[in-house]
C-alpha cells in the first residue's frame, strides 16, 4: 500500500475528499452570506435554517409528490428562494435603516422558528434520503476509491460557484448589483429598481443555501439541526475570508474544508476546532480577514 | 442613592422586597434559577446595552463558570463562596482571551467572532476530561458557606444567591454610573469621537468585556451549586441565544430590563416545557416581535412612555 508521511494513501485522500466536500458546502454557504451582506447589509443568521429547509424540501418533494433528486435540485432552491423573498418582504425589509445587530437578531429568531417547527413535525432523529441511482457506486482511481456522489457534490458546487461569480462579475445585472452595493441611492436615481434588486438578491442567496441543502441531503441525514451547527462554522469561515469578495469566499470555503480534512488525518481530536483555531490565527495576523478590506 | 434616580431607587427596593417575599409564595429553586439567569442577562446587558458590543458567545463564560465552580466544589471540596469566586475568575480570564481577539473587529464581525470562539470552547468542553463529557458534572455538593453554614436547605441557598445577585446588580449599576461607565456610553454613541477625545477605546472595551464575562461566570457558578449540575447545555450556543432574548425582551440598556426579561423567559420555559420544540418556536417569535415592534423592550418602553430612566 502506498504511504504518504506515514499515512496510508487511501485514508489520506479519502479524508481529503471529505474535506473538499465540506469545503464545497462552506463555499456555497459563505458565498450566499457574502452576497446578502453586500446588498442588504444584513448577516443572515437564518442561512443555516434555510439550508436545512432545502434538504427537507427535497425530502418532501420525493415523499409527498414522488419528485426525485434531479428535479428537486432545481425546484427546492426555487421554492425556498421564493420563501426567502417572502421573508425579506415581510420582515427583513423593515430593518434596513437600523443597526446591523437587529438584522442578526431578527434572522436568528426566524431560524429558531423554522428549526422549531420542523422539529415539531418531523422529530430530531433525521430522515434518510437516498443517493440517486445514477450516482451510486464508486470509482477506483488507483490511489483511492471515490464514491460517485461525493465527486458529484464537489463538481456541482464548483459549477454553481463559477456561475454565481460569472453572473456577478460579467453580466449587466451583476454590474448593477455591484454598483448598488457601493451606492444604492445613486443607482436608484438612474431608474433602476433597487428595492426589487435587494429582494431578489436575498432570494438568490437563500436559493444558494437551499441548493447546498439538497446536495447535502443524501450525505448527512436530513434533520432539523443540520443547519444550526453548520452556520456557526460558516460564520468562522466568513470571518477568516472577509465578506468583501466573491472569489475570496469560494477560495476560503474550499481551503478550510481541505484544512479540516487534513486535520482529521493527522490530529483527529482537533478536527472540530481547527477552523476556529485558523480564525484566531487570522485575527491575530490579519484582523481584516484574508480577503477583507479594512474599514 | 448610589447614582440611582428616584424611580430607580423605588424599583430597586421593590425588587429587594419581591426577592424577600417571593419564596413564601413561589418555589425557591425556581426563584434561584430566575436570579442566576437575571444576573447572567445583566452581565450580557452591560456589554450590549452600555457599550453596544453584541456578544453571541456569552454561554462560554456562563458555562465555564458553572464547570469550574462545580468541579472545585466537588473534586477539591472548596467552600461555595470560593468555588463561585473561582467560577467568576475563570469566566473573566476566558473573557480576557475572547475579548482580546474579538475587539479587533467591529459590529457584525464582533458578534460572529464571539459566537465562533464560544463554539470552539464548546467543542473543547466535549473533549476535556474534567467536564465529564456528555454526563457533565453531577451531584455537586452545595457545601458549607465559609465552612460554617450548611446550604443544604433551599432557603439557606436562596439567601446566598439573593445576596450575591443584589451585590452584583449594584456593582453593575455602579460600573455604568461611574466615570468609566460614561466613557463606555461615549464609545457606544460615537467611537471615533471617543478616540479623538483621547480615550483608548479598545482598552475600555476589553475591560468591560472581562467584567461582563466574570459576572456571567459567577452567575453560572451559582447555577451549578443550586442545581448540583454543570453540563454541556450551559456552554452550548442556545444558552447564548437565551441570554440575548432576555436582555432584548426586558430592554437592552436599562438596568432592570434584563431582570424582568429573565423572569419572563424562565417562566415561559417552565410552562412550555411539556410542549417540546414549541419553546424554541415561541422564543423565535418573541425575537421577531421584539425586533420589529418594540426594540426598547418591556422596561425600555415603560421608561420611554413614562419618561423615566429605569
Amino acid at each position: 500500500m502506498m504511504m504518504i508521511l506515514g499515512i496510508p494513501a487511501p485514508l489520506l485522500f479519502g479524508q481529503l475528499l471529505l474535506g473538499v466536500v465540506n469545503g464545497a458546502f462552506y463555499a456555497l454557504m459563505s458565498l450566499g452570506l457574502a452576497i446578502i451582506f453586500g446588498m442588504l447589509n444584513i448577516v443572515n443568521f437564518a442561512h443555516g435554517a434555510l439550508f436545512m429547509l432545502g434538504a427537507f424540501t427535497a425530502w418532501g418533494l420525493l415523499n409527498y409528490a414522488g419528485i426525485g433528486y434531479w428535479w428537486a435540485l432545481l425546484l427546492a432552491p426555487l421554492i425556498v428562494g421564493a420563501f426567502g423573498v417572502l421573508l425579506e418582504r415581510l420582515f427583513i425589509s423593515k430593518l434596513y435603516k437600523l443597526d446591523h445587530l437587529y438584522g442578526l437578531l431578527l434572522t436568528f429568531g426566524l431560524a429558531l422558528i423554522l428549526e422549531g417547527l420542523v422539529r415539531n413535525y418531523y422529530g430530531s432523529s433525521g430522515l434518510p434520503y437516498r443517493i440517486p441511482s445514477q450516482l451510486q457506486g464508486a470509482q477506483n482511481l488507483g490511489f483511492m476509491i471515490m464514491p460517485n456522489y461525493r465527486g458529484w457534490v464537489v463538481l456541482a458546487a464548483i459549477v454553481m460557484c463559477v456561475i454565481t461569480w460569472l453572473v456577478i462579475e460579467k453580466t449587466s445585472i451583476g454590474a448593477k448589483l455591484r454598483a448598488a452595493t457601493e451606492n444604492a441611492p445613486l443607482v436608484q436615481s438612474f431608474g433602476i429598481n433597487v428595492p426589487l434588486m435587494i429582494t431578489l438578491t436575498y432570494g438568490a442567496g437563500v436559493a444558494l443555501a437551499a441548493f447546498a441543502g439538497v446536495l447535502a441531503a443524501p450525505i448527512y441525514s436530513v434533520n432539523p439541526n443540520m443547519g444550526a451547527n453548520f452556520i456557526i462554522v460558516v460564520f468562522a469561515v466568513v470571518v477568516i475570508g472577509g465578506m468583501g469578495s466573491i472569489l475570496g469566499s469560494i477560495v476560503t470555503g474550499f481551503g478550510l474544508g481541505i484544512v479540516e480534512g487534513l486535520t482529521r488525518v493527522f490530529y483527529p481530536e482537533g478536527s472540530a476546532t481547527v477552523i476556529f483555531v485558523v480564525m484566531v490565527i487570522v485575527l491575530l495576523a490579519r484582523p481584516a480577514g484574508l480577503f477583507g478590506r479594512a474599514h | 442613592m448610589m447614582g440611582f434616580s428616584r424611580p430607580q431607587t423605588a424599583a430597586f427596593w421593590l425588587m429587594v422586597a419581591a426577592i424577600m417575599i417571593a419564596p413564601a409564595i413561589l418555589y425557591p429553586v425556581f426563584l434561584m434559577k430566575v436570579m442566576c439567569f437575571a444576573l447572567f442577562a445583566c452581565a450580557f446587558n452591560l456589554l450590549i446595552g452600555y457599550v453596544g458590543l453584541g456578544s453571541f458567545g456569552h454561554a462560554a463564560f456562563f458555562g465555564m463558570g458553572a464547570y469550574i465552580t462545580a468541579y472545585s466544589a466537588k473534586a477539591w471540596g472548596w467552600t461555595p463562596e470560593i468555588a463561585i469566586l473561582a467560577g467568576g475568575l475563570v469566566g473573566g480570564g476566558l473573557g480576557l482571551a475572547f475579548g482580546w481577539l474579538a475587539i479587533r473587529r467591529q459590529g457584525i464581525y464582533f458578534a460572529m467572532i464571539t459566537l465562533a470562539l464560544a463554539q470552539m470552547n464548546y467543542f473543547l468542553c466535549t473533549q476535556w476530561d474534567f467536564t465529564g463529557g456528555e454526563d457533565g458534572i453531577q451531584g455537586v455538593p452545595r457545601g458549607n458557606l465559609f465552612g460554617l453554614f450548611s446550604l443544604k436547605s433551599d432557603l439557606a441557598m436562596y439567601a446566598v444567591v439573593a445576596v450575591i445577585f443584589v451585590a452584583c446588580f449594584l456593582l453593575i449599576h455602579r460600573i455604568v454610573h461611574s466615570p468609566f461607565g460614561q466613557v463606555l456610553k461615549a464609545i457606544r454613541e460615537n467611537e471615533p469621537r471617543a478616540t479623538s477625545l483621547g480615550y483608548r477605546t479598545d482598552d475600555y472595551k476589553l475591560m468591560v468585556f472581562v467584567l461582563s464575562a466574570a459576572i456571567a461566570g459567577i452567575a453560572g457558578g451559582m447555577k451549578s451549586l443550586v442545581f448540583g449540575i454543570a453540563t454541556l447545555t450551559d456552554v452550548n450556543f442556545p444558552m447564548s441565544g437565551e441570554v440575548i432574548l432576555m436582555a432584548l425582551l426586558g430592554g437592552m440598556g436599562t438596568i432592570f430590563g434584563p431582570v424582568v426579561g429573565a423572569a419572563i423567559v424562565i417562566t415561559m420555559q417552565n410552562y412550555l416545557a411539556p410542549f417540546g420544540a414549541w419553546v424554541t418556536v415561541t422564543q423565535g417569535v418573541v425575537f421577531v416581535v421584539c425586533v420589529l415592534a418594540f426594540r426598547r423592550g418591556l422596561i425600555g418602553e415603560l421608561a420611554a412612555r413614562r419618561r423615566l430612566s429605569l
